[in-house]
């Protein structure tokens, strides 16, 4: 017997962004489609390129490899972590390996009852009462009927909803629509479990115990795969991590040193909005703006930075003729949308005087968020370019979003979420009045003095 | 003790999930394994297809029946079309609950796919299951009309009117075989249906315009004797012609027992199944990343 749980040799998933979600075809796309076909296949055979598969996604705009040349093993009772940027094939992996969707070339070979969770909730229907849902969702989730039945008490017990458990879904506020959701898909009892980004989701408290099952499910001697943004949870939970970037697999190393990598290496989501021409409203004229730009101490930009390190974020613009009175400023919200600061170029008014009328050409506004500031997580870039009181030039509420690490924060010692969007590191005394200290018992030393 | 280190073989069973090219095979036993979601998911049909109406399961009866009213007025009375001895209104009646079935059938799982794109964009199970539950939730549907029919069929027979009464032949133990029948047909159309819905959503559109044409080209409203005899073989390519002639025998011992005609539609409809079927075997692949 063989201790194997994955074997991944060489797999490779090909999407023609024509067949994307986003995009169906019709019956007189692919009529007129047949008809172009021949033309197509003799200017391809004309084209330089012999063999498309040779292409990378990059140079061909219709198709791209979400994974390529993909090799690695899992063995039984092995917890791995996959992080890597968007769009770097993470859930493509998973959708492979959990039979949603077919590998293009490779095999995956898998020991095992296989169970997915790529989301929570699937197959809930809002018109049904909790407890049909949860008979429902086990169903498709692979649970047989009796499984279901031992299991119920405890899931509606982790799902804190057993008052509603007869009302229809649908009338569930949304955090306990999750809880009933998580809570099924967190007693699938399979030889392997892949999971998503779904603890991203809920609040901090049950993300909590989302996680403590989870390491449970991982202690229980399960393979776990587990797909997440949030390095924390990917450091408290796994001991080895597989970083993808581009389809591919760049590094696979303990856990600690995986992240530490990964987040100081430039494989994280680009922090970089570039606005296209058309993006650009005609009302912003004269304003045209380029980019912003997140950017470590290093000046890499970043998508995920750390809490303990300066951040400078870049918005660079032109100016087509020359504006007076304009600032040129940020917005930062949490990811659910809580304002935490707004800061503009020329809030200094000897800035502000510096630059009463800009001219017209390229222009850099940098700012520095200070160490010691914000909080894990995910937070959301606005850009604002404005007179005060005279005319909104440009605005994109949602221009990027960027992630803080924790690592070295004041508090990590306690492996907990921290309410809150900042994370201060604050100059606490503690001061004492206690002047008989040697009164205090100190266990194990009581016995000695009496033996003595 | 030796021999039961032997581990049974379902518990390191071994998936190789890699490229499939071409024509694959049905994998019944996969699906075999995930009876209980069919059962699941027939089961969520029927608890919410009527949540939030007035009058609940009452639509189940209220279409045939209405319809068998409109067909009476206008093709039993107006029109005079025969009816093969028994009462128009039953005539159409019995027409109309295969008929029934199988429209509901095919447009609940011609949309199935798109409908239930949430699932199949996340979890595995085998796509067969879908067509399959949406198919067999019309049943329900289905016995709540029948009972109307044994309803009318006692009203007809204390009637004093110009037909006579209406017996059960030993014909009737066929029933199930025909309503068989109805689901192999519907499930076989079905499937091509649902399998195409989610490549071209064309089908969408389709779907309503068939079913009415189809409606006109299946004894339902009329009996199939009416269709001249030189034709009858061609009538009889439509699957549904010998279900409905089928379905009226077996209940109503009207004409004679169907013989080339319901051999006909029994192979076509067979046809459809298998290869709807392989179709769907075929496109499942592509599901999750064009649905």
């Amino acid at each position: 017997m063989n201790d194997l749980a994955i074997r991944v040799e060489d797999l490779g998933k090909y999407y023609k962004i024509g067949a994307s979600p986003e995009r169906y075809q019709t019956l007189r796309d692919s009529l007129a489609d047949s008809i172009t076909a021949p033309v197509r296949r003799i200017r391809r055979r004309l084209s330089t390129r012999k063999d498309p598969s040779l292409d990378n996604g990059r140079g061909n705009q219709d198709s791209i490899w979400a994974l390529r040349h993909l090799n690695f093993d899992i063995h039984k009772g092995q917890v791995i972590g996959v992080i890597g940027r968007n769009g770097a094939g993470k859930s493509t992996l998973l959708k492979i390996l959990s039979r949603v969707t077919e590998p293009t070339e490779g095999v995956a070979e898998i020991h095992g009852r296989v169970g997915s969770l790529l989301e929570v909730g699937t197959g809930f229907h809002p018109e049904l009462t909790g407890r049909e849902n949860i008979y429902l969702n086990g169903a498709i989730l692979g649970m047989n009927r009796t499984e279901i039945d031992k299991k119920f008490d405890e899931i509606v017990d982790f799902s804190e909803v057993a008052k509603f458990i007869d009302t229809p879904v649908k009338r569930y506020s949304s955090g306990m629509y999750l809880r009933l959701a998580f809570a099924v898909a967190a007693h699938l009892e399979p030889d392997i479990l892949v999971v998503d980004e779904v603890l991203a989701v809920g609040d901090a408290e049950f993300q909590r115990k989302c996680l403590g099952k989870m390491s449970n499910v991982a202690q229980e001697g399960r393979t776990v795969l587990f797909v997440s943004h949030n390095m924390s949870a990917i450091l408290r939970l796994t001991e080895e991590t597989i970083v993808l970037d581009k389809g591919q697999l760049v590094m696979r190393a303990p856990t600690a040193r995986a992240v530490e990598q990964y987040l100081s290496s430039g494989y994280a989501e680009i922090g970089e909005r570039i606005w296209t021409p058309d993006e650009i409203p005609a009302t912003a004229y004269p304003f045209s703006p380029v980019a912003v730009r997140i950017r470590d101490p290093h000046g890499r930009v970043v998508d995920t930075l750390r809490s303990v390190e300066p951040v400078t974020i870049e918005i660079q613009y032109r100016l087509e003729a020359p504006i007076t009175g304009l600032r040129v400023g940020i917005y930062v919200m949490t990811i659910r949308g809580e304002f935490v600061f707004t800061s503009f170029d020329t809030d200094d008014p000897g800035q502000y005087e510096k630059f009463r009328v800009r001219q017209p050409g390229t222009y850099f506004s940098r700012c520095v968020i200070p160490p010691d500031f914000l909080n894990e997580g995910r937070f959301v870039v606005g850009v604002n370019a404005s007179t005060y009181q005279i005319k909104r030039y440009f605005q994109d509420e949602q221009a990027l979003t960027f992630t803080v690490d924790p690592s070295g924060a004041p508090g990590m010692q306690w492996a907990e979420p921290r309410l809150g969007a900042i994370r201060p590191r604050l100059d606490w005394r503690i001061e004492t009045t206690h002047d008989k200290p040697q009164e205090v018992p100190i266990p194990g030393n009581t016995d000695s003095d009496i033996e003595s | 003790m030796s021999e039961s280190t032997i581990t049974p073989k379902s518990q390191d069973e071994i998936i190789y999930l890699r490229p499939t090219r071409g024509w694959s095979a049905l994998n019944l036993r996969d699906l075999w394994r995930y009876r209980e979601l069919i059962y699941f998911l027939i089961w969520r049909d029927i608890k919410v297809r009527y949540k939030q109406t007035a009058l609940g399961a009452g639509w189940a009866i209220i279409q045939p029946f209405f319809t068998m009213v409109v067909f009476t007025i206008f093709f039993g009375r107006l029109a005079g079309v025969p009816s093969e001895g028994v009462p128009y209104p039953i005539f159409s009646y019995t027409g109309l609950l295969p008929w029934g079935l199988f429209t509901k059938a095919l447009s609940d799982a011609g949309r199935a796919m798109v409908s239930n794109r949430a699932m199949i964009t996340k979890v595995y199970f085998p796509r067969l299951v879908i067509p399959l539950a949406s198919v067999l939730s019309g049943l329900v549907d289905f016995s709540i009309a029948f009972v109307v029919l044994i309803g009318m069929i006692v009203y007809y027979n204390n009637v004093p009117g110009e037909y006579g009464t209406i017996s059960i032949t030993p014909a009737i133990v066929t029933l199930p075989l025909f309503i068989l029948l109805v689901l192999v047909t519907a499930l076989g159309v079905g499937l091509w249906l649902s399998a195409l819905n989610v490549k071209y959503r064309d089908i969408n559109y389709i779907l309503p315009f068939l079913t009415q044409f189809w409606l006109f080209i299946t004894p339902v409203a009329y009996p199939a004797s009416m269709v001249p005899e030189e034709w009858q073989w061609l009538y009889a390519l439509n699957p549904m012609t010998g279900v409905v002639e089928g379905f009226r025998w077996a209940l109503l011992g009207t004409s004679s027992a169907p013989g080339p005609m319901l051999a006909i539609s029994t192979a076509i409809s067979i046809l459809l199944l298998f290869s709807g079927l392989f179709y769907f075997r075929r496109m499942e692949r592509t599901f999750a990343d064009m649905v």
